[in-house]
């Protein structure tokens, strides 16, 4: 299934030398080595646009090493990784870094997103240009919101000139005033402090006015409510803007109940909401609405999150369920098909981080996610690769996911 | 032995009607110990009770205190500023070592909502909540129902009108559960930026008009309005305030006769309430202190016998 050319069939791959050669109904020369995918789905490479591999700074939580272990096992064959590590992830000498790390130990794609502004302290401009020379694909303070409209304004008339996209994690702080949860019904039952949806909504409706006016491209990161959505929708649809949007797997599949017996599995920024809003988001990833599925992987030690709920950090893991969840609950249902799936796994990540990546046309590289929807696993954090073990989804018993992971041609994890 | 179905009490929430019916019941044939010349019963004789208390109070740690003595358990007190807490143990490390000297009951008050859960899931020992954050405290209703019952004879049928900082309170939320479960009739009421979310959905009626709440109610509980409020942009000023939501002796008149006035403590005279509503022969604030006694006896005395069931239940 490649749906960069609407090509669904069953057919060989030819692989040579990391690219893709041919792809035909059958390929007579046989292969140095040759893999059996018969009742498989091979789609081009998933690429998740939006992880945290915590180093340089806080490798006890995670490491690129364990980080990109844990993506290829979950089928991804690129990650592009957030900078809000310690140091923040703004000059040339931490992406070079990190580019430099990825080399000696990842088995897949790592590409370093940059800071919009200095420390992600949303005052000043980063080194954006030297970034870019070192190897960044996008710009974002995620974690903290650009919150000054005149610093965001200005990143992203900047951005234009090197036609990179700006990741925007939309949150007022004033109107998110320390929440820790939803602000609805359960944050009113469980005695904690609320993050109103409008926290988010009214940045989004900034960023969709910004967009247009400056002609930049936004990319809208973990996008949690149905007003949001309709914004992006909207300034698309009637501004032009450039502007794309991405939801979680935990936005998809778990509403803020989920925080009543305070695990902090489920403390989470932007928080789990309400029916309403996971249903918009599901309607959202069938209709195109939404573009990409990203995880937001958030490894944090144990100790760090077995605190209080207002004290645990926000976040969870993703990449080793992300695919599998949405096999489970969207492909095998019927909600979303393998087209769609692809679509938002591999095709809208690579288009809006300009990677020549998600398709597989003959002389692109050999990134291939390789499916089986009939396998049952159930998810076990005690044998994920990644140093995270802070998953909401434990014990879930999921039919379907991912079987093979290849990049540029080599088999980099295989169930 | 009667004692409630589960180990911990940690909430209004996972009562039923018969499990409040039975503390107050309890509590009402234990407040004659208090009466007594010799204050003391052997009810938990042997047992070890440890208070945890993480946020300052006065009145509910000597409340409790003052219960596990009279039921003759030994005592451990454990709080925030002489603890380990100060040299940043986590309050799981904390409980875990708690548990290794096998401590029958542990009651604990703590800033951060679900605290006591976190502990009642990790312990062997009975957790009992003395107020967690802004999610509740269950003694606190449970010592409110006990003096209104004694008041009035019954909770069904009443009307409870609970005014003031709604949003920050754990004692609304507890005492709109436990009245609404009892089948009173609850109001809530206060300016609009103080009355939390989908509040209604717990059981009360929400208004921001302080006459449409106490008219014809037999009972009003003035909550404590904090200081900083202010400066937070919840309120204008202490003097709007009072004007909109103070119970003054006038406002009182709109109450069904015989009314009593409550005050979970500690109160603000002149910004929430008038101190001659207060002082009045209606006001039962004291009565509610001597009762919290009786009641926190009967909860340690009801769980007791519970600690070493199964940790990490508790049902919603």
């Amino acid at each position: 299934m490649d749906p960069s050319r609407k090509y669904d069939r069953v057919a060989d791959v030819g692989i040579d030398d990391g690219r893709i050669v041919e792809i035909a109904p059958r390929i007579a020369r046989k292969g140095r080595k040759e893999v059996d995918a018969r009742g498989l789905a091979v789609l081009p490479g998933f690429i998740d646009m939006h992880v945290h591999l915590r180093e340089p700074g806080r490798e006890d939580a995670e490491t690129i090493e364990t980080g990109t272990a844990a993506a290829a096992r979950g089928g991804f064959t690129a990650v592009a990784c957030m900078p809000n590590t310690q140091p923040v992830n703004d000059s040339e000498a931490v992406t070079t870094y990190i580019l430099k790390r990825a080399r000696e130990v990842s088995r897949i794609a790592v590409y370093p997103i940059g800071a919009i502004t200095r420390g992600s302290r949303g005052e000043t401009l980063a080194e954006i240009g030297e970034m870019v020379r070192a190897g960044i694909v996008a710009i974002s303070d995620d974690g903290h919101p650009v919150s000054d409209g005149q610093v965001m304004r200005r990143a992203l008339e900047y951005s234009r000139l090197f036609n990179l996209p700006v990741i925007d994690h939309c949150e007022d702080l004033a109107l998110a005033a320390g929440g820790v949860m939803h602000e609805g019904y359960w944050s009113t039952r469980l005695g904690l402090r609320g993050i109103n949806p409008a926290a988010e909504e009214v940045q989004v409706a900034r960023d969709a006015i910004l967009a247009r006016q400056t002609g930049a491209r936004i990319h809208i990161a973990h996008l949690s409510t149905r007003k949001s959505l309709e914004t992006v929708t909207r300034a698309r649809r009637e501004g032009g803007a450039h502007l794309t949007c991405e939801v979680t797997p935990h936005h998809l599949l778990l509403t803020d109940e989920r925080v009543a017996s305070y695990d902090t599995h489920a403390k989470m920024n932007p928080p789990l909401r309400g029916r309403d809003d996971v249903d918009a988001l599901v309607e959202g990833i069938a209709s195109g609405a939404v573009d990409v599925i990203a995880t937001d992987h958030a490894p944090h030690t144990l100790g760090d999150k077995m605190l209080e709920f207002d004290r645990a950090p926000f976040g969870i893991v993703g990449l080793e369920t992300a695919v599998s969840l949405v096999c489970d609950r969207f492909v095998r249902p019927g909600v979303i098909g393998l087209e769609r799936l692809a679509e938002l796994f591999s095709l809208n990540p690579a288009r809006i981080l300009n990677l020549e990546r998600g398709t597989l046309t003959p002389g692109a590289w050999a990134d291939i996610t390789v499916l089986d929807l009939q396998r049952q696993t159930e998810v076990r954090a005690g044998t994920f690769a990644s140093r995270g073990r802070n998953t909401p989804f434990e014990g879930w018993s999921l039919r379907g996911g991912p079987a093979m992971t290849v990049v540029r041609g080599k088999v980099v994890w295989s169930a | 032995m009667a004692s409630l179905s589960q180990k911990d009490l940690l909430s209004i929430e996972q009562l039923s009607a018969e499990d409040i019916g039975l503390v107050l019941d309890t509590a009402e044939a234990l407040r004659e110990v208090s009466a007594r010349a010799v204050k003391k019963v052997p009810a938990l004789r042997g047992k070890t009770v440890v208070n945890l208390f993480f946020e300052p109070s006065t009145r509910t740690r000597s409340s409790f205190e003052l219960a596990e003595k009279r039921l003759s358990a030994d005592i451990l007190n454990f709080s925030a500023s002489s603890s380990s807490v100060t040299k940043g143990e986590t309050l799981l490390d904390t409980a875990r070592n708690l548990e290794a000297m096998a401590p029958d009951i542990i009651v604990i008050r703590h800033a951060c909502a679900g605290a006591p859960h976190l502990l009642g899931t990790e312990c062997r020992s009975s957790v009992v909540n003395a107020g967690d954050g802004m999610h509740e405290h269950p003694t606190q209703a449970l010592l409110d129902a006990l003096t209104v019952r004694s008041m009035k004879g019954r909770l069904e049928g009443l009307k409870l009108a609970i005014i003031g900082d709604i949003s920050h309170s754990r004692v609304a939320r507890s005492d709109t559960l436990l009245f609404h479960k009892m089948g009173a009739e609850v109001w809530v009421c206060g300016p609009p930026t103080l009355i939390p979310a989908d509040f209604h959905l717990l059981g009360a009626r929400v208004t921001g008009f302080m006459e449409e709440a106490i008219e014809g109610a037999d009972v009003v509980m003035m909550l404590r309005l904090q200081n900083e409020r202010q400066n937070e942009a919840f309120i204008p000023s202490a003097r709007e305030y009072f004007n909109l939501y103070g119970l003054s002796r006038e406002r009182m008149r709109g109450a069904r006769k015989n009314a009593i006035v409550m005050h979970p403590g500690p109160m603000n005279r002149g910004v929430e309430i008038e101190s001659e509503v207060a002082d009045a022969e209606y006001s039962v604030i004291l009565d509610q202190v001597a009762n919290g006694v009786a009641t926190r006896m009967a909860v340690l005395y009801l769980l007791s016998g519970n600690s070493g069931l199964k940790p990490g239940r508790e049902s919603r």
